[in-house]
């Protein structure tokens, strides 16, 4: 029994998502304020996700991303700070908020998907009894509801809901990464951030559980923001794809086109770091040298240092987003409309 | 002088010829578990027959519990096989007993490790390890020509210029250079055998081909011989000559790289494929009744460890564990229902 989805992403939006933006993130600065030094880890970040939308960010290890995810859902705890932006979400500004005014939004409208399901989950609790703990804290009382509840969602997700009276060690770490979405998915939120969810796992299980967000977002009509370091992982899954470098965005637009026709060096540089599985056993280079030092940002582009197409100006001056073809890259070859 | 074929003796026509540098024959590791009300075996590796020639990169790929760490970590004697036996040329391992013999298999056969933030000690500058490395493992070199000897080793890894990398610390390496610093330390020794435990996984995709490429100048410049335990394909067959397939303690397939992954015969193989993330195909979403947990192997019955997940799985599969068959010159899978000719399909 094979299903295949839809090549191009058009087939798999969500039918009459509504207009504006869900999420708005506007100049988005996130700080590390040490005692011996300033770590810009991002630098003026923009962002939208429209209702329904699935948003893929990805990029190296210390570039932003997570920071990116965590400031978004107002989880930051210091040293780092939010020094400057917005993060509008359904026509509300979070930056600022209390912690209890954002949980009246955390878990009912946003939740959030970790990295490792096996810290993220309580290892001396049962799995209903987080789900309980969780629908408790944000407002369904009754036992009733909350048993009814749980088992749907252990069942959106493919678990047997006998699991729910199991520990997290007792399910694999497929199970419990799985276990965690359906937490996510108590109230139906309308957007869930996901930070890595599928790093831990072996490539079966992590391709079937891309499978099985797609799915769910699909037929419930949230919007994905999907953290990754891996970019082949996205490419069929996402309907925008955000290449981050250095705490700020190289390049953001259709993800098929990102991958049919890279326009930032980065973003090329990383393509043709994967290695492919079929077709022509090709030399690959990779991308020499390493991302810069984020206490001490390089001026000009933070790229230039390691970029092939490197001109004198990207060492002086930091280049504006530039829109070409409905992708906003970050990058002086597109100044005037194209590369030169 | 044989490969990895299922009759004994027979020689693939796809192996290079002569004397494998190292053969493993039968290797079974089993772990103990449980207490004394409940006493059970883990079998972590079970028969492992394979070979590795001179000049050779070879990838032991599967996913997490298919045994291949353990297959590396009994290559290495850290572990000893349960039942089983290692050739390295041509002499039994387990007769290495003496400190000068055990050290001198180390230094044929060293190891490098997956986390390159944890294997090198943070508190000496990195000469420090390369240098003790050749101080215990080539007696016969003087001062100066230790130092000669860490700087040409470090260029030969891409840590440019030797001289003035081996004077830093760790931190202030990059992951990616770390883990050359890993390989320049093996390289040292002048192994002939470097065992590489997922050594490129810790590391960032635009740093990852960096060390593919490295471990391919070792084979082609210094002529040493690596084995390539992952979990990424992808990357196996950038960079390997030969590829071992394992599931839950397994061999399930094996062959020349190109070859088990342009025609794969083990429909577990094919699984691996189906599933692999590739941006330039279609997307091919394999049954969601499948997902994907292959099984601790504890106190296991006879017959195919697959057979749970495969859509194509007969009676016999449930009795008798497949042997390996050499279905292909020098590619052989261990399935009843595998065909020369033509892929299984079971996950189309």
């Amino acid at each position: 029994m094979t299903r295949t989805l839809a090549d191009d992403s058009q087939g798999l939006a969500r039918p009459n998502p509504p207009p504006g933006p869900l999420l708005e993130v506007r100049d988005l600065s996130v700080e590390y304020l040490l005692e011996r030094a300033v770590i810009g880890a991002v630098d003026h970040v923009s962002l939208d996700v429209a209702a329904g939308e699935f948003l893929a960010i990805v990029g190296e290890s210390g570039c932003g991303k997570s920071t990116l995810l965590f400031a978004v859902a107002q989880l930051l705890f210091p040293p780092a700070a939010i020094t400057g932006g917005t993060v509008t979400f359904r026509g509300r500004n979070l930056v600022g908020l209390t912690e209890g005014e954002m949980s009246a939004v955390r878990w009912k409208d946003m939740s959030v998907v970790m990295q490792s399901a096996m810290n993220a989950l309580n290892p001396v609790l049962t799995v209903g009894a987080q789900f309980r703990d969780v629908m408790r804290a944000h407002g369904a009382v009754g036992k009733q509801e909350i048993a009814q509840r749980s088992e749907e969602v252990m069942r959106m997700v493919g678990i047997d809901p006998v699991h729910l009276k199991s520990y997290p060690h007792q399910l694999s770490g497929g199970m419990r990464q799985r276990a965690m979405i359906a937490m996510a998915m108590l109230f139906t939120p309308e957007l869930v951030i996901m930070d890595e969810p599928t790093s831990a796992l072996d490539v079966v299980a992590q391709r079937s559980l891309m499978a099985q967000i797609k799915d769910l977002q699909q037929r419930f009509g949230f919007a994905v923001i999907f953290v990754t370091h891996d970019m082949s992982l996205v490419s069929h899954f996402s309907d925008r794809l955000m290449v981050m470098y250095a705490g700020q965005v190289s390049e953001v637009g259709p993800t098929r086109r990102l991958f049919d026709a890279p326009k930032h060096p980065y973003t090329a540089g990383l393509m043709d770091a994967f290695p492919s599985i079929r077709g022509p056993r090709v030399p690959l280079a990779g991308i020499p040298g390493s991302p810069p030092d984020l206490a001490r940002p390089p001026e000009g582009c933070r790229f230039a240092a390691r970029c092939p197409k490197v001109m004198e100006r990207c060492k002086a001056s930091d280049p504006p987003a530039y829109q070409v073809e409905g992708v906003d890259v970050r990058c002086f070859l597109y100044e005037a409309g194209g590369p030169r | 002088m044989t490969g990895v074929a299922a009759e004994p003796g027979r020689l693939p026509q796809a192996e290079p010829g002569g004397e494998p540098l190292l053969r493993a024959e039968g290797v079974s590791r089993h772990f103990k578990i449980g207490n004394s009300a409940s006493r059970k075996t883990l079998h972590a590796v079970d028969d492992a027959t394979f070979s590795v020639y001179e000049r050779q990169i070879v990838a032991v790929a599967g996913e997490s519990g298919s045994g291949k760490s353990t297959v590396a970590r009994v290559l290495a004697k850290i572990y000893k096989p349960t039942s089983g036996e290692v050739y390295f040329q041509g002499k039994p391992i387990s007769g290495i007993r003496s400190r000068r013999d055990r050290l001198r298999y180390s230094g044929d056969v060293p190891m490098v490790f997956q986390d390159p933030f944890s294997s090198i000690n943070p508190v000496f500058r990195v000469s420090h390890g390369v240098l003790r490395a050749l101080k215990l493992h080539r007696p016969e070199l003087s001062k100066e020509q230790r130092y000669a000897e860490a700087v040409r080793v470090f260029d030969a890894v891409g840590l440019n210029p030797g001289a003035e990398v081996l004077q830093r610390y760790p931190h202030e390496l990059s992951g990616g250079q770390r883990q050359r610093v890993g390989f320049a330390q093996a390289l040292s020794m002048r192994p002939k055998l470097i065992l590489a435990d997922e050594p490129v996984s810790m590391l960032d995709v635009s740093i990852r081909i960096g060390l593919l490429n490295v471990m391919a100048k070792l084979r082609d410049d210094e002529g040493v011989s690596i084995m390539y335990i992952t979990h990424d394909l992808a990357s196996a067959r950038y960079v390997t000559d030969r590829l071992i397939i394992m599931y839950a303690g397994h061999i399930v397939e094996t062959g020349p790289a190109e070859d088990v992954l342009s025609r794969p015969r083990h429909p577990y193989t094919e699984l691996l494929l189906a599933a692999a993330p590739d941006p330039r195909a279609p997307l091919n979403v394999s049954s969601e009744a499948d997902i994907g947990e292959p099984p601790r192997v504890i106190d296991p019955a006879p017959g195919c460890r697959f057979r749970w997940r495969c859509p194509l799985a007969i009676d016999e599969c449930h009795k008798v564990t497949p042997p390996l068959r050499e279905l292909l010159p020098g590619h052989s899978a261990a399935c009843h229902v595998a065909q020369p000719n033509s892929p299984t399909g079971a996950f189309q």
